[in-house]
Formats: structure tokens, C-alpha cells, sequence
């Protein structure tokens, strides 16, 4: 006897025939993100990856009422459906408002209605796919862009080493904001996001969650190896997982802490570092600041 | 008029409104030329796979018997990589 | 019930009598009064709305956007600078299809920094695929909104609508003006019942991109669909005029246009102090009508057509400036004359802009000049301050 068919009930927030690349971990993450939300749920999505991956009309791999306006106005948007919903008497009965973005869309053009959306204490949990450039439009750095990566507008050429500024540190700025519950997470540690998605949902008022999620493409790796880069990114103490409540850090995931080389060695966009000294160097500095996070939220021991 | 006799109101304009899950129509399985083969004797049931798949095409119907979609499979690799019981490999499929 | 009040309560209250249900506007000189208004209402519980003080112009649209698309009735105002800053937001309501309601205050455009009334700021968004209305004076301004709600909510149209209204010069100053009752309203705007909505029970994906192949064809449906609207701009306007007992004109409304041999054509409060002195030149012998062009999106060309009759001379009192081409009003009125037998000559009048005061001396000035021919000019411009060619 065959097996039966594979189903897909739109339910589970977020299906298959979507146009992610292979090995995506922004696909990874919104799954997971979706599996705990559940079907009962509206979502504002920013322009970027996610929006046009899963949204080329008359296709969309969405399972939930979900809204795509512009690059910038996600966080806006939300505000405004949690207001219609609140009126309406639907968060009271557990409709669950979302708004999704990537780091440009977040942390870049998107940070003014973000701050807003957070200052007025929207009940909206803000998820944000950190993949550290503008990916969509082909790899363009952002805020969140890590010293020392290599991207279209931050390259490394003759005259330069690659992104000369530290990565933004938006998780603190939206801690600073006093709001209910902040939290970083990695798409490899997929147990983990989805206890904070959970933890997130049920608290009320604003709520961020920023997941690491590597991009083969623009990272520059093999797409079957996104979980172990990412991990690597938490292990080395580059991207430190933290959970705030009310502005003061209440949880870190501890690390085994390894050389940050063996995170930057594997990546396209960092392996120009490695070759001149001045590269070494700036491996030097980027050890540095892993260390400084490492210190700044008691990763090891 | 609607059977209720209601009046119908006319569809939304086009490209308005896009229905839920439609994605499903869209076939992926052809983008990659690699299958996963799954071990069900090397299996420990942890789901990993299932839990990280990008497509979200992996199921298990029993425990321990995990399969892929090839439907929506893009061959990426991500399960095989993770499987902490080395349960999964990738091998070439010619269609 | 009468009732003598400053433009901008009147806009407050006859917003509040529209039921919205989230409000979220961002406050600029000289829509202040507007929110104020709007805030002390919902404060002293007279509105029921859930009000979003947002941190711009750009938010307070998307803000109405998402609270639309979540299938309840939104509203929001600004001028000027706002309207340029959510723009971008505009076209996004718009190309989605969503109804709502707007108050475009009308103030002059940055740089320089002019907080004063000209129309630059709306006519800038004529191609946004808003509808858009300009309001005579505060009771046509209010009654607007009333028609503006049930235009944009009808299947038929399905596009946002901007009331405009002139900045200061109808926002604040006091009119006696006619404020209907709940109840009035309640019977001529049905609740809020969306062709589509963000409803968890019945799951639709909005905004998804769309590839060449299609998107030419979303726009021809809004431009089919915006030149329909026209036909229920005017069946609103007669609906409100059975319902309230009160007619302002539905796209275009004319003035003494019978046996006219120079018609005015204008938006928004500068057509009153047209009408006066119309009376004063038509008691002199002077054979001049007022055209108040009513609706300006959608372009009511045959109605403009029929009621230029057969003037010899059409002036367009114009606010804006297309700069580098002259007149935005003027070459809409002249598109519309295009092809008959005989067209007028029509001049283009700018003036106004910024704040600046249009007399009966620049009326006249504009009669003078437009029947010594000349077509294309600025009327009431201080020559002395101009640099010396």
C-alpha cells in the first residue's frame, strides 16, 4: 500500500511552494515562528525577503490574514490593525497581532515606526529576520551588518576591509524602550525560538524577537550548512542570545566560546579577512567585540 | 441575488486579494537534483528534521519513519546536515 | 442644529458623527485644531474610537491603512509636508483598494517654509488614485465628509477619498454651519461592511507584488474604476441633498454662468469671494460667471464642458504651480475643451500662493489681463520685490 498524499492544511501558518532559496533560514525561522502562533493571527509584513518569497501573485504560502504594505511602515501597519482588533473585541478573544521585517526593514528605513510602535505599547509581537544585509535587492549592508563583512556596498576591495561600522545594537535600543519582552534567538537552535515565541506570546503589549538567520547566498557558504554557520555565530560570542524583560536582561544562553575564526572562515564575506595582514588584524578587533559581549552578558562560566 | 437572497457583491479587483496557501500550486521539488533517503533504523525519532526543513516538507506518519516531499523539496541538505544521528543522506535524483 | 464654530470643530465633530474607529493623525500647523478637536472628544468619551498618537505623518497613514485592512473604518488629516511624507502611503491605500477618509488641509509646500494656504500640496497627489473634493466653505467642507464616507466604502468605487480643505482660511474661522444629528448620519452611512478584511476565520493574503504580466492590468481596473466614481460622486451628492436638505453642487456647481462671457473656474474658498464679486462686476454690466469645479479627482470633463457653454473666456484661478509648465488646473480645463468646434481662451491665473490674499483688485486684475489675451500668468505678484531682470 502506498503511502497517502502529503497534506498541507493552511493552518500551520506557512507553506511549501514558496521562493526561498535552498537552505534558507529565514524559511526555518517563520516556520517555527508560525508552528507556535498558530492560525488564529494577523500579520503586517515588511517588503524584503520573506514578503516576496512567499507572496508572488496569485501565490502565496501564507496560511493566516497577512498584509504586505511597504519597506518601512510594518510596525505602523500593526498598530493599526491592533487598534481595529482591539475595538473590535478581537485580541480579547486571542487574536494574535504580528509584524515581521528583516534588518533593513527593521532596524534601517523601518526603526522610526518601530520606536513608535514600541512608545505607545502596541500589543504586537515584532519579529525580526536577521539575516545582516539587504538581501532581497542583493546583499546591500544595513544597520545590523557585522564588522568586517564583505557586502555590494560595503566591499572589500583594495581600499577597504569590508563593513567599518559595528553592528547595530537594536535588541538593546528596544529594551531601552521599557517594553514587556526582548529577546535574540538563532534559527539553529530551533528549541530555543520557539520558547521565546511562546514565552512571547503570552505577554501583553510590545514584544521584539530578532532570529539570527544565515543566508547562504549572501553570506557566501554551502545552503546545507545554514544551522551549523549559525550556531557557530552563538557560540563564538558574535551573536550573544539574551532575553530582556522591562529593559533588564533576565536570561542568557550560556556558550562554549570558540575563536571567532571558525565562524568567519567558512563565509564568503569574511573570507577576504584572512588573506593580508591588516585582514588578520581586523579578525583581531572582531575577536574583540565577541569578547566585549561575551563580558557584557556573562556568556561563559 | 445569493441563494440567502442577499445581493452579490462584486469580487475584489484584480490582484487585490490573494487566497491562502495558494503557494502549494507552485512545485519546488524540480529546483534540486538531491533527495534525502531517510534511515529509519538509524532514526531516534528527536524531529530535527522535520522541526528545521525550510519547506516544511518532511513528516513522519510513525515515529521514527521520517520521509520528505519530493513534491517541494529543494534538495537544500539542511536535515542530513543536522541529523544528530547521521540518519539522513542526500543522494542524487535524475528525473 | 446651528451651531457657530470654528471649521476645524466642525470637522471634529462631523468626523466623530462618521463613527470611525481608530483615529491616528500626526499634528501640523494648520490641521492642528483638527486632532485637537478630535482628542477632546474621544477623551470626553463622545467618540468611541481607539485614537494612535503616532510619531509621523508616513505611521498615521499606514496606521489607517492596517486598522482598514483589519475591517474597521479609520480616518486621518494632514497638510502640506504630512501629505508629502505619507505619499508614498497614499498610493499604497489607494492601489490596494481600500476606503477611507482624509482631511487635506491645503497649505503651501516646503522650501520655503510656509505654513499658509495654497492647493501646491493636493494637486501634487492628483495621480494617487485618490478621489478628491475641495470644499467651499465649512459646511461644504462637512457635508463632504459625509459624502466622502459613503463614496469610498461603495463597491463601485473602492478608492480612498481627500476632502480638501483651504489651511486657515476655512479651518480657522468661525462659521454658522448646520452640524447634523447622529441619527441623520447613522441612516445615510450603513456600518462599515468590507469587501474583504484580516480576519483570521477567513484567511486573505494583501499586497502581494505583482510581475509585468499583471500589474498593468491592476492599474487599468483603478483608472476604469476612478473615472466610474465620478457617476457616484454625483448620485452621493443628490442622495445627501433628499437625506439633508442641503446642495453644494456634485463635481462641478456654476454661479451666474448663464450668459457669461468670462467664466472664473476654482477650488475650494476662493470661490466665495468669486461669487461676490461676480455680484459686484455683474452689477456693473460685466457678464462674468464662477464655475466652483467641485470634484477635481475624478476630472469631471463633460460636466465642465457643458456648463463653459459658450463663454468666450475662461480664467482658472489656480493655487499650485506646475512648474515648468504652467497651469495643473488650467491644462486639465484646456484637455477637456480640446476638439470642439470653438474653445474659449483659457487663461491661466495663478495666485493665492502661500498664504497670499486673493482681492477683488486681483479678480480684476485677472478680468483685465485675460481680456487683453494673455493666457498664462501671476496675478497679485509684488514686482518690486523681484530681482531686476
Amino acid at each position: 500500500m502506498s503511502a497517502p498524499e502529503f497534506t498541507y492544511e493552511i493552518t500551520r501558518g506557512f507553506l511549501p511552494g514558496h521562493r526561498a532559496c535552498a537552505g534558507c533560514g529565514q524559511a526555518t525561522a517563520i516556520r517555527l515562528v508560525m508552528e507556535v502562533v498558530g492560525p488564529k493571527a494577523v500579520a503586517a509584513n515588511a517588503t524584503g525577503c520573506l514578503e516576496v518569497f512567499s507572496t508572488p501573485h496569485p501565490e502565496s504560502a501564507w496560511g493566516i490574514p497577512w498584509i504586505h504594505s511597504l519597506f518601512e511602515n510594518q510596525a505602523a501597519v500593526a498598530s493599526g490593525i491592533e487598534a481595529a482588533l482591539k475595538k473590535q473585541g478581537k485580541l480579547a478573544e486571542g487574536v494574535k497581532v504580528l509584524a515581521f521585517g528583516g534588518d533593513g526593514g527593521t532596524l534601517d528605513i523601518g526603526f522610526g515606526a518601530l520606536s513608535g510602535m514600541f512608545e505607545r505599547g502596541h500589543d504586537v509581537l515584532y519579529v525580526c529576520m536577521d539575516n545582516e544585509a539587504y538581501m532581497n535587492t542583493g546583499v546591500q549592508r544595513s544597520g545590523s551588518t557585522p564588522f568586517g563583512a564583505s557586502t555590494t556596498t560595503s566591499p572589500a576591495g583594495r581600499r577597504s576591509f569590508g563593513e567599518d561600522r559595528p553592528k547595530k545594537d537594536l535588541p538593546a535600543i528596544a529594551a531601552a524602550h521599557g517594553i514587556p519582552y526582548v529577546a535574540t534567538a538563532s534559527v539553529s537552535l530551533f528549541a530555543d525560538v520557539r520558547r521565546k515565541v511562546k514565552k512571547a506570546l503570552g505577554i501583553y503589549g510590545p514584544r521584539y524577537i530578532q532570529i539570527h538567520v544565515p543566508c547562504p547566498r549572501g553570506w557566501g557558504y554551502d545552503e546545507k550548512l545554514s544551522l551549523d554557520v549559525g550556531r557557530q555565530a552563538v557560540e563564538c560570542g558574535l551573536y550573544p542570545l539574551v532575553e530582556w524583560e522591562s529593559g533588564k536582561v533576565t536570561r542568557v544562553r550560556k556558550i562554549k566560546k570558540v575563536p571567532v575564526e571558525e565562524y568567519l572562515k567558512g563565509q564568503r564575506r569574511f573570507r577576504h579577512l584572512f588573506r593580508t595582514e591588516e585582514g588578520k588584524a581586523q579578525i583581531a578587533h572582531i575577536q574583540e567585540l565577541a569578547d566585549e559581549n561575551i563580558e557584557k552578558y556573562g556568556l561563559v562560566g | 441575488m445569493t441563494a440567502t437572497g442577499k445581493k452579490q457583491r462584486r469580487k475584489p479587483p484584480l490582484g487585490i486579494v490573494t487566497l491562502p496557501g495558494s503557494s502549494l500550486r507552485n512545485k519546488t521539488g524540480p529546483w534540486g537534483i538531491l533527495r534525502p533517503v531517510f534511515d529509519w533504523e538509524k532514526c531516534t525519532g528527536c524531529n530535527t528534521c522535520e522541526s528545521i526543513c525550510p519547506e516544511g516538507c518532511i513528516r513522519h506518519l510513525e515515529k521514527k519513519q521520517y520521509e520528505a516531499d519530493s513534491e517541494y523539496c529543494k534538495g537544500c541538505g539542511m536535515c542530513a546536515e543536522s541529523c544528530p544521528a547521521d540518519a539522513i543522506t542526500m543522494e542524487e535524483e535524475h528525473r | 442644529m446651528r451651531k457657530m464654530i470654528e471649521g476645524s470643530r466642525a470637522v471634529a465633530e462631523v468626523v466623530g458623527l462618521c463613527r470611525p474607529d481608530v483615529i491616528s493623525a500626526y499634528p501640523i500647523t494648520p490641521q492642528t485644531h483638527i486632532v485637537e478637536e478630535l482628542s477632546q472628544l474621544v477623551a470626553d468619551g463622545d467618540i468611541d474610537a481607539e485614537y494612535v498618537r503616532v510619531e509621523s505623518e508616513h505611521s498615521a497613514a499606514s496606521v489607517c491603512l492596517g486598522a482598514v485592512a483589519a475591517g474597521s473604518r479609520a480616518y486621518s488629516a494632514t497638510t502640506s509636508q504630512g501629505l508629502m511624507l505619507m505619499a508614498e502611503v497614499l498610493y499604497n491605500i489607494a492601489g490596494m483598494r481600500l476606503p477611507l477618509v482624509i482631511t487635506a488641509v491645503n497649505r503651501a509646500l516646503s522650501a520655503p517654509l510656509s505654513i499658509w494656504n495654497d492647493q501646491q500640496d493636493t494637486m501634487a497627489l492628483r495621480d494617487t488614485g485618490w478621489l478628491q473634493l475641495y470644499g467651499e466653505d465649512c459646511q461644504e467642507v462637512l457635508d463632504m465628509h459625509i459624502q466622502a464616507q459613503k463614496i469610498t466604502e461603495d463597491d463601485r468605487v473602492l478608492l480612498p477619498v481627500m476632502v480638501c480643505m483651504d489651511g486657515f482660511i476655512l479651518t480657522h474661522t468661525y462659521e454658522s454651519v448646520d452640524m447634523p444629528t447622529q441619527e441623520q448620519v447613522d441612516a445615510f452611512l450603513p456600518k462599515y461592511d468590507p469587501l474583504y478584511r484580516l480576519d483570521p476565520d477567513n484567511p486573505y493574503t494583501l499586497g502581494a507584488y505583482a510581475g509585468p504580466e499583471m500589474y498593468q492590468e491592476v492599474r487599468y481596473e483603478i483608472q476604469r474604476d476612478a473615472l466610474a466614481s465620478k457617476a457616484v460622486v454625483k448620485e452621493v451628492a443628490r442622495d445627501f441633498q433628499a437625506a439633508f436638505g442641503r446642495w453644494a453642487g456634485d463635481v462641478v456647481d456654476p454661479y451666474k454662468c448663464e450668459g457669461a462671457e468670462t467664466i472664473f473656474v476654482a477650488l475650494g474658498s476662493v470661490v466665495g469671494t468669486l461669487k461676490d464679486w461676480a455680484d459686484v462686476r455683474r452689477e456693473q454690466g460685466d457678464k462674468v460667471g464662477v464655475l466652483k469645479l467641485r470634484c477635481f479627482r475624478p476630472f469631471p470633463q463633460d460636466e465642465l464642458r457643458e456648463a463653459l457653454g459658450t463663454a468666450k473666456r475662461v480664467v482658472v484661478v489656480e493655487k499650485a504651480v506646475g512648474v515648468g509648465a504652467y497651469g495643473i488646473v488650467a491644462s486639465e480645463v484646456r484637455a477637456a475643451l480640446y476638439g470642439q468646434a470653438s474653445t474659449p481662451q483659457v487663461s491661466c491665473a495663478i495666485a493665492g500662493l502661500g498664504g497670499r490674499d486673493i482681492t477683488f483688485e486681483t479678480l480684476d486684475e485677472m478680468l483685465a489681463r485675460a481680456q487683453a489675451g494673455e493666457t498664462d500668468f501671476f496675478a497679485g505678484l509684488r514686482t518690486e520685490l523681484l530681482e531686476a531682470s
